[in-house]
Formats: structure tokens, sequence, C-alpha cells
């Protein structure tokens, strides 16, 4: 196994201040936008953006929501490992609101197609758009594309992409990993 | 990633302490989910479930039939009053039959104990026991000790009495079962004539006195007398029962502490429990009720991931 750093600390968190600054072109103060990251690991993105827009940029208060769609995946009892679910946490009405689903890695587009299933579970949001830190090019499965990408990067089906958190693994990284 | 260590739920006996576990964090997310505006989620659509009930019930085949239909599945519905098993089928004739309708899962009630051991041994798909006469149930044991670990935070630790009829009583074989792997402390309470021989075999200890039984326990679980299970007279009378070992306002006032009031329903009012105790804070039964969907959706969610396609 090898991989390799894409992105490092810095770059990230240029990255994420761009992401943040085109949510705000769209958005304005957010007052119907809602952030929903994508359980497990869409999460720590949408929770980044969420600290930025507050710290940064003075636009405290945004509703962030989790959503797991576990139960909403198209690959249940088809793979070797059972699926485990985790917490989904939406505390405000998304009825005729702005959604912006927030993922680390975009790959086949089939998490994006049940969070799609998933979020209708709680309401109509006005419009959906879907903010991604990473977009892995060609590998689509589905014709889902991304609103807000922080950067493309190309990888082979066997390969694998890993966004790593300060407040979960100790470091702000992204690898390629190789098998 | 964990599952199951089975591929049928026959009867607590047979899980262990991570599968409680993992079907109580599953249930978690499944109450959450029958909390939303839109109670449900597609996992289960591509399979298809068999309710068979050869025996009367009305809360547990409703909260199955509910807990299949919020994950998607297919269900069919068969009680064996208007069935060919009074025309003589066996039970795994019967069973095939539904089977070859390319069933995946079957969920059964039967009057016989063993019912659900026997037909796993014989047919190909998972079995979920609802109840095989006086000896599992098990998703009422796993309910029952998930409401306690709601109310109290864990089950581990606390003390758990069970009064009433523990020897027609599934639910109390099963919770004993489930109370004693999570590490609760377990008494029995009720008539010498209702409490089986060699009971506290099982690790639980007895007391034939109500109010010493209720000033030892943090949650009290109040059984039905099943008068319909009973060939001959266990005690003289109910009024007399009633008197004995009826739970009501006097006595729970009594005692020096707030305990937990449990009934796995359907409740005889004015036998083993009064009616304002049955409708008080003090009292989880309905709490129960709305748990066990959660828990049979855990269960249904879980034992179906093990089915391979």
């Amino acid at each position: 196994m090898s991989q390799k750093l894409l992105l490092g600390a810095k770059e990230i968190e240029i990255i994420l201040h761009r992401l943040t600054c085109q949510l705000i072109e769209n958005h304005d103060d957010f007052k119907n936008t809602v952030l929903v990251g994508i359980q497990p690991r869409g999460i720590f993105v949408a929770n980044r953006i969420a600290k930025l827009l507050e710290d940064a940029y003075a636009i405290p208060n945004v509703s962030v929501g989790q959503l797991d769609i576990t139960f909403y995946r198209d690959d249940f009892r088809r793979g070797q490992k059972p699926l485990e679910a985790n917490k989904t946490n939406i505390n405000f009405i998304v009825e005729d609101r702005q959604v912006v689903f927030i993922d680390d890695v975009l790959y086949t587009g089939r998490s994006i197609r049940a969070a799609l299933t998933a979020i209708q579970s709680f309401g109509r949001p006005s419009n959906i758009e879907l903010l991604t830190l990473i977009d892995r090019r060609f590998s689509r499965h589905l014709p889902i594309q991304p609103n807000y990408r922080g950067r493309q990067v190309d990888a082979i089906n066997q390969e694998k992409v890993k966004v790593y958190w300060k407040e979960n693994e100790g470091e702000d990284a992204i690898y390629l990993i190789s098998e | 990633m964990r599952e199951l260590s089975v591929n049928h739920l026959l009867g607590i006996k047979y899980l262990n302490q991570g599968d409680i576990d993992l079907i109580f964090e599953t249930a978690d997310h499944f109450k959450e989910v029958i909390n939303r505006p839109i109670k449900k989620v597609p996992s289960l659509r591509d399979i298809t479930i068999a309710n068979l009930f050869f025996e009367n019930s009305t809360r547990t085949r409703l909260s199955f039939e509910l807990a299949e239909k919020r994950l998607s599945a297919d269900v069919i519905n068969f009680s064996a009053a208007s069935s060919s098993v009074k025309k003589g089928e066996t039970l795994i004739d019967t069973v095939n039959n539904i089977l070859s309708m390319k069933v995946d899962m079957v969920v059964m009630r039967h009057p016989n104990p063993g019912a659900g051991i026997f037909l796993s041994n014989h047919v190909k798909a998972s079995i979920v026991n609802a109840g095989d006469g006086a000896h599992e149930h098990p998703t009422q044991a796993l309910l029952d000790t998930y409401s306690i670990r709601e109310r109290l935070g864990e089950v581990a630790g606390k003390n758990v009495v069970i009064v009433g009829d523990i020897l027609h009583s599934r639910v109390a074989l099963s919770n004993i079962f489930a109370l004693k792997l999570q590490g609760a402390n377990v008494k029995v309470c009720g008539p010498k004539t209702l409490l089986p021989k060699y009971i506290e075999r099982l690790g639980v200890s007895v007391e034939t006195d109500l109010r010493k039984a209720l000033q030892w326990c943090d949650v009290a679980n109040m059984l039905r007398v099943q008068n319909e299970r009973m060939e001959i007279s266990y005690f003289p009378s109910t009024r007399e029962y009633t008197q004995q070992y009826g739970l009501n306002k006097e006595i729970l006032d009594s005692l020096d502490k707030e305990i937990v009031v449990m009934h796995p329903g359907p409740i005889n009012r004015g036998v083993e429990i009064t009616s304002d105790i049955a409708d008080s804070d003090q009292a989880i039964i309905l709490d129960q009720v709305q748990n066990g969907v959660a828990v049979r959706m855990a269960v249904i969610y879980l034992l179906a991931s093990k089915i391979k396609q």
C-alpha cells in the first residue's frame, strides 16, 4: 500500500475559504439556507464551513444538520460488509428551504442519490445543491455533478482518496492511497 | 463493521452482549426515523416477510407489521384461525408452501415451545420468534430492556423485579435472559404456585412479598395473569391475587423511592395494576410500545442484511 499527499493543511484551508465565499455569493445571509453534512465524513467539512462562516465572515447561527444515508443506499445486501448506520440530526425544517449537501469526496454519486431520497423524509426543499471537497472526475455512475467543488482529482478505481481532519485524525491532509 | 452472530432470532438465549448492543444502537437510529415527518426508509424493498400467527396477538402483530412496512418490506399476514391448518396441514408444509412464493423471512408466533427452533432447522428463511408457548418472546425482552436503558441510562447494575405469573410467561423467561446478559439484578415475585421450581438456577432471586420486592427494585415489570393458559386454579380468587400482588398507588407511595413501572400488555386493569398507576408518569408502558417498533425494525434490518442475494 502506498499513499501520496494530494493536499496539505494550508491548501485545504485556502480551498475551504474559497468554497465558503462561493456559498456566500449564492446564499447571502443564509436565512433560508441549511447546510447538511453527509455522514460519516461530510460532517467534518460542513462543520468547518459553518465555523468559517461565523469566524471569518461574520455569518453566525447557520443551520447545520447531519444526514445518514445508510437506510437509503442501493447496495444493501450486495456488498461483503454489513452496513452500519450513523446518527441523523436534522432539527430544522427543510420544507421550502435551500439545502446544501456537503460531502468530502464525490465518487460514483450513489451516496448523493441516496441523500436526495433521504432528505425527502424531512420535507420538500425549494432546491438542493452539492458541495464537495474532492471531485473524482470520470468515475460517476449517475448523472450527478457538484455545484461547488474544492479540487478535481483523477484516480483509478483501485485507488482511494482519503480526507483526514485535525479533529479526527490529528492532521488536515488529503491522500491518494493505492492498494 | 459489525453484524449479528445469529441468522435467526429464536431466543435471547442465543444472543451475546455484542448482538444486543448492535440491536440497541440500530434501534436508536430507527427511533429517530419513526419520529420524522415521513417515517419510512427504503432499505428492505426487495425483502418479503410472512407474519405467521398461530396464536392470537394484537400488539406484537401490529408492531411487527408496522416495523416491516416502515422498512419498505413486502408483508403477508397469516393467522391460523382462518387457514388450512384447521384442515390438518403440518407446520413445515404450511411454511414451505408460503416460502415457495419467494418469502425471505418468517415472523412466527406459535403455542408450542421450540416451534421457531424446529422451523429454523427445516426451512430456508430467517426466522423471528414472536413468542413460542411459555418459552421465549425475544423481541419483547429486547424492547423492555431498551426501554429501561432509555429511562435509566443503562441496564447494568439495575435491580429489576418481574411480578406475577412467571410460570406461564415467555416474557418473563426472555426478560430474565436479557436482563442477566446486560448485567442487571433480577428478582421474581408472585404466588409460589406461579413461580417455577428451580427458577433460582437462572440466577434470579425469589420473593413472595410484593412490598419487599418493590422496596428493593429500580424497575417493576408487572405481568398479566394468563388465565387462558391455566387448566387449574393457581390461586383462590382474582380478588385475593390483586390484594397480594396488585400494584396500586398506596403501595407505591409507601416506598421511599420512585420506581419505574412496566407492563408488556395487554393490561388487566384493576388486577395486576390499577388504572391510576398504569396511566401515571412512573409507568413507561406506552414508551415500551413505541420502542417496540424501533427495536423490531432493528432486528429485522440486521437479520435481513445477512440474507444473501
